[in-house]
């Protein structure tokens, strides 16, 4: 039994137990979000988060031993940034065609998304950190995780607004829309992937791949975009 | 598979370079992507290499924020205080944003099909 709790202590102080127990939850999650035939609801990552987070808990495993091992998962969210770069490139003709419309609306949609956060949270009293954290909430999470943390914010805060923002985005966008009649599938994927990123994106393809090809320049559009205005954002507002 | 990697950690590594050296705050990784962005304009595409390695990458996207996802564990208090905020902050915002660009975009491509 000693021998056993030995072993224990010693896998703690080394990255392969966080690694190793990373990618299982994301395999578990990915089943799990496989059964549920993709539901807008179901999201592998946050399924992964909260596994992974209840394993922490109960084992009483510190965030700081179990990222010891899970940076080296982490570590590839930068090539993969720049690999964004690829699938980008593939809808560079339909951004040169479109591209006074796209960056027009595309610029007022993520001012907006970003500037009402950060104003509703600070009039409710949110601290600075918070207020800097949700700023790039509408923006994909590697990208989104990267301004928070270069801004000053917190990236793992970051990761659950823009889950939670994904997750909202993807259940009212095509109700929105048809309220408000915006039936031009080039503008609803614009807005699903500049409002909502992936998670709306990956609804409106479903519905239509016009709009999921607009939706997925438009996340690309977004990091790019936001990453830019955030930080004069924070200057002005904070 | 090595020579795009080798690419994309290049460009990473100029892009934070610029990053750092100009003082801009945008991610060195973003400065990466619109260099990488450049070069393959110029090549006109990615060879099938760098495509394949790209494709691999952002297929599991997801996992690789999860480490980051799971930092929630030490901010549980900041999410407890801060719930009202949150709870009425992210969806307006994400509603607004939907509302901007949609309209602002079927507006701008009106007459035009």
């Amino acid at each position: 039994m000693s021998g056993l709790y030995h072993a224990w202590v010693y896998l703690q102080s080394e990255p392969l137990l966080g690694l190793t127990a990373t990618l299982l939850a994301w395999q578990a999650a990915s089943w799990l979000d496989e059964r549920t035939g993709h539901a807008a609801w179901s999201n592998p990552i946050m399924i992964a988060i909260i596994l992974l987070a209840l394993v922490l808990i109960a084992s009483g495993t510190s965030y700081r031993s179990y990222f010891n091992g899970a940076q080296y998962v982490q570590f590839l969210l930068g090539p993969a940034t720049v690999a964004l770069a690829v699938p980008m490139y593939a809808n560079l003709g339909t951004i040169r065609r479109n591209f006074i419309p796209i960056l027009l609306s595309m610029t007022a949609g993520s001012a907006v998304a970003a500037i009402s956060a950060m104003l509703i949270v600070e009039a409710l009293g949110a601290p600075r950190t918070v207020v800097i954290s949700i700023a790039p909430k509408s923006v994909t999470t590697p990208i989104a995780m990267g301004i928070s943390q270069d801004l000053g914010g917190l990236p793992a805060l970051t990761a659950i607004f823009v889950l939670i923002t994904g997750i909202f985005g993807g259940l009212i966008a095509l109700p929105l829309f048809r309220l408000l009649g915006i039936r031009d599938r080039r503008a609803q994927g614009l807005a699903g992937g500049t409002a909502a990123h992936g998670l709306a994106t990956a609804r409106l393809l479903l519905e239509s791949d016009t709009a999921g090809a607009f939706g997925g320049l438009a996340i690309g559009l977004n990091g790019l975009i936001t990453a830019i205005m955030v930080p004069l954002f924070i200057r002005w507002l904070l | 598979m090595v020579q795009a990697l080798s690419l994309l950690l290049i460009c990473q590594l100029l892009g934070t370079v610029i990053a750092r050296a100009s003082g801009v705050p945008i991610p060195g990784p973003v400065f990466g992507l619109i260099l990488l962005m450049i070069l393959l304009m110029v090549r006109r595409g990615p060879d099938p290499g760098l495509s394949t390695t790209a494709q691999a990458l952002l297929r599991h996207l997801g996992l690789l924020f999860v480490p980051a996802g799971v930092g929630i564990v030490n901010e549980l208090d900041v999410l407890r205080t801060n719930a009202l905020a949150l709870a009425v902050a992210l969806p307006i915002s994400t509603l607004l944003a939907l509302v901007v660009t949609g309209l602002g975009m079927q507006f701008l491509l009106r007459g035009e099909r």
